[in-house]
């Protein structure tokens, strides 16, 4: 692989530290992802997975380290800053807006790109009109892209598990995201669904957006992403290629426990 | 049977004549039914009817602070408070000042909208019941003020109110006189509900845009799933702090409309057993769908007046009167939302999706 240049990186982490009271769920965390590739983050339970990810995002603040994504400084900006610089995520514990349609789900996605005001809404002049229309077309097109456009009218809370995943990555997509971080989305899903899921990720990949992956799965990881890193009690403990990591001694005994054997 | 008269309903629903029609047939009626109900039930139920558009109104304000952006707030009185004792104040001869109508309502509307960004920017982080406990303290606040600020400078007048409020006039047009138009007569009552229900059309009207909009639903959004709504680029800041704003000028307009039309205000008004008169509203009907909520309002306003015949029922049926009216009424209203709730618990006229979850799994 040819070493990255300033231009071929789009988010770079240095140095990121949290705490939760006493526990430190983070220690000097840095990572970089290029752009254009499937990044994975892999690591037992507990290991900051998702902290890491919360904190990337803008849910929590970190206590020290640097974020900086396509050049701009996204450190202790707040989730709706970070989302309009153009991270999108999905969540562990699916977090979709259960009592709407899954069409207004991803319609919800277009907000940050839209304008529409007030008296836009009560006037309904011809630009607002537009503008409503591109938003549904949008949504209807990002519905049948991760194949669930037949599902539009039905409520999000009534969706499959499988279909509630796939809900929650149309309407990130909605946010035209460089960077989509997927929080576990194969979790739950059995082989079928998990190899549709797979297709789906590389073809949004291929359509130029990279993608941030927490997974439990090591076969989808190993298998998708480009690079890999891996956490382990709040430290990064290896990064590379996935056959690297695999044979990585570090890692081997993080998963498997290598003082109790 | 029952889905036979269903689709029946939707291939109505899509023709435009049909609909048309409803439209022709829904605007006559609300025409007449002063007139219907002068003769029928007498004069007080015209003022009743009065009443009841001004608590659709509210209603529907209420509706985009609890139903859209599912903020529940216990206080909401409060703006029907400042629109109303606006107009007194701008309208009265307690200060001398005798502002028109078409400024008084739109001011209404701001200086409303003013206080519910006032009350919306400290609760921002809170939710559910800590909110309801703010929102209900602001509502307290607000009326004590109303009540105290008589002294060192007579504001309000105090516990006594504001008395002798310009009635509402459309140019020359006193609403509060009886007019000939064309060999009919038009009292009070009948020219306020006239106003009334123009402007409960257009806040019905309002309402139904402002769901049906980006700004509804990022409310709605807001409600379901605050921190999907972040990670999705929402500023929930600003879309809170925008309910709290278009759902207290609703108030702040029926606020002026009700000084206009009583000619008099006390803080006796605004308590908070009316905030939460109009949250059951909200609830009963259907939180969150706009004809549900019109339903809710109609109801409560109605019911407990149709309630009063329950005195004089009774000296018939037993001579006397057995259980204090007043105590029964409460009885039986606290009655009816406990049946409500627990045998539509999303209300008497939920939203069509909704519903249909509802009963999916039958």
């Amino acid at each position: 692989m040819p070493p990255s240049t300033e231009a071929d990186l789009l988010l770079q982490a240095t140095g990121i530290s949290k705490h939760f009271g006493g526990l430190a769920a983070l220690m000097d965390v840095s990572l970089t992802i290029r752009r254009n590739e499937i990044y994975g983050l892999i690591g037992p339970n507990g290991a900051g997975k998702t902290t890491l990810f919360n904190l990337l995002t803008g849910l929590y603040r970190a206590d020290s380290g640097i974020i900086s994504f396509g050049g701009i400084n996204l450190t202790g900006k707040k989730p709706h800053e970070v989302a309009q610089a153009g991270i999108a995520r999905t969540f562990q514990n699916i977090r979709l807006f259960a009592n709407m349609t899954a069409l207004e789900n991803v319609m919800v996605g277009r907000n940050l790109r839209t304008h529409a005001g007030v008296f836009g809404a009560i006037l309904r002049d011809k630009k607002t009109r537009n503008e409503e229309g591109a938003i549904r077309q949008r949504a209807k097109e990002l519905l049948d892209y991760t194949s669930i456009g037949h599902h539009a009218q039905m409520l999000a809370k009534n969706l499959s598990y499988g279909d509630q995943r796939r809900l929650e990555i149309a309407r990130s997509l909605a946010t035209e995201p460089k960077l989509l971080a997927l929080d576990e989305p194969a979790a739950g899903m059995n082989a079928t669904e998990t190899a549709a899921l797979r297709q789906l990720l590389e073809s949004i990949r291929h359509d130029g957006v990279t993608i941030l992956l927490i997974e439990h799965d090591v076969k989808l990881v190993m298998g998708l992403c480009d690079r890999v890193a891996v956490l382990d009690y709040g430290k990064k403990i290896a990064e590379g290629i996935p056959a690297e990591v695999r044979s990585n001694p570090a890692v081997i005994e993080a998963y498997l426990g290598g003082a109790m054997a | 049977m029952m889905t036979a008269l269903l689709t029946n309903w939707r291939n109505l629903k899509r023709n435009p004549y049909a609909v048309w029609l409803g439209f022709a047939l829904i605007g006559t009626a609300l025409v007449l039914l002063p007139f219907v109900t002068d003769a029928a039930l007498g004069r007080s139920w015209v003022r009743i009817l009065d009443h009841t558009l001004l608590y659709i109104m509210l209603a529907l304000g209420l509706n985009i602070v609890v139903g859209f952006a599912g903020l529940l707030d216990l206080g909401y009185v409060a703006f029907f408070a400042v629109g109303a004792y606006l107009y007194a104040l701008l309208a009265s001869p307690h200060f001398g000042l005798h502002l028109p109508f078409w400024t008084l309502l739109p001011l209404g509307a701001l200086v409303a909208c003013m206080f519910g960004v006032l009350l919306g920017a400290p609760t921002l982080r809170l939710r559910g019941d800590y909110l309801a406990i703010v929102t209900l303290g602001f509502g307290e606040i607000i009326r004590i003020f109303l009540n105290n600020l008589n002294t060192p400078i007579n504001i309000t007048n105090g516990p006594q109110g504001i008395n002798m409020i310009d009635p509402i006039m459309l140019g020359e047009f006193s609403l509060s006189r009886t007019h000939q138009v064309l060999g009919i007569t038009f009292s009070s009552v009948h020219n306020y509900y006239y106003l009334f229900l123009l402007l409960t059309l257009l806040v019905i009207f309002i309402s139904i845009r402002l769901e049906n909009s980006r700004i509804g639903r990022a409310w709605v959004a807001v409600r379901e799933d605050e921190v999907a709504a972040q990670a999705m680029g929402i500023n929930t800041r600003n879309v809170k702090l925008l309910a709290f704003a278009m759902g207290a000028s609703f108030g702040g307009v029926s606020g002026g409309l009700f000084a206009g039309f009583q000619g008099f205000v006390s803080p006796e008004s605004f308590h908070l057993m009316e905030s939460i008169m109009i949250l059951c509203m909200v609830v009963l009907g259907g939180m969150g769908h706009i004809p549900g909520v019109i339903l809710g309002a109609v109801l409560l306003s109605m019911l407990p007046e149709a309630l009063r015949y329950i005195g004089p029922l009774e000296e018939a049926l037993f001579g006397r009167v057995i259980v204090d009216p007043a105590d029964l009424r409460m009885l039986l209203f606290g009655l009816a939302m406990v049946l409500v709730m627990l045998l539509r618990p999303a209300g008497l006229w939920p939203s069509p999706v909704r519903q249909r979850e509802f009963t999916r799994h039958d």
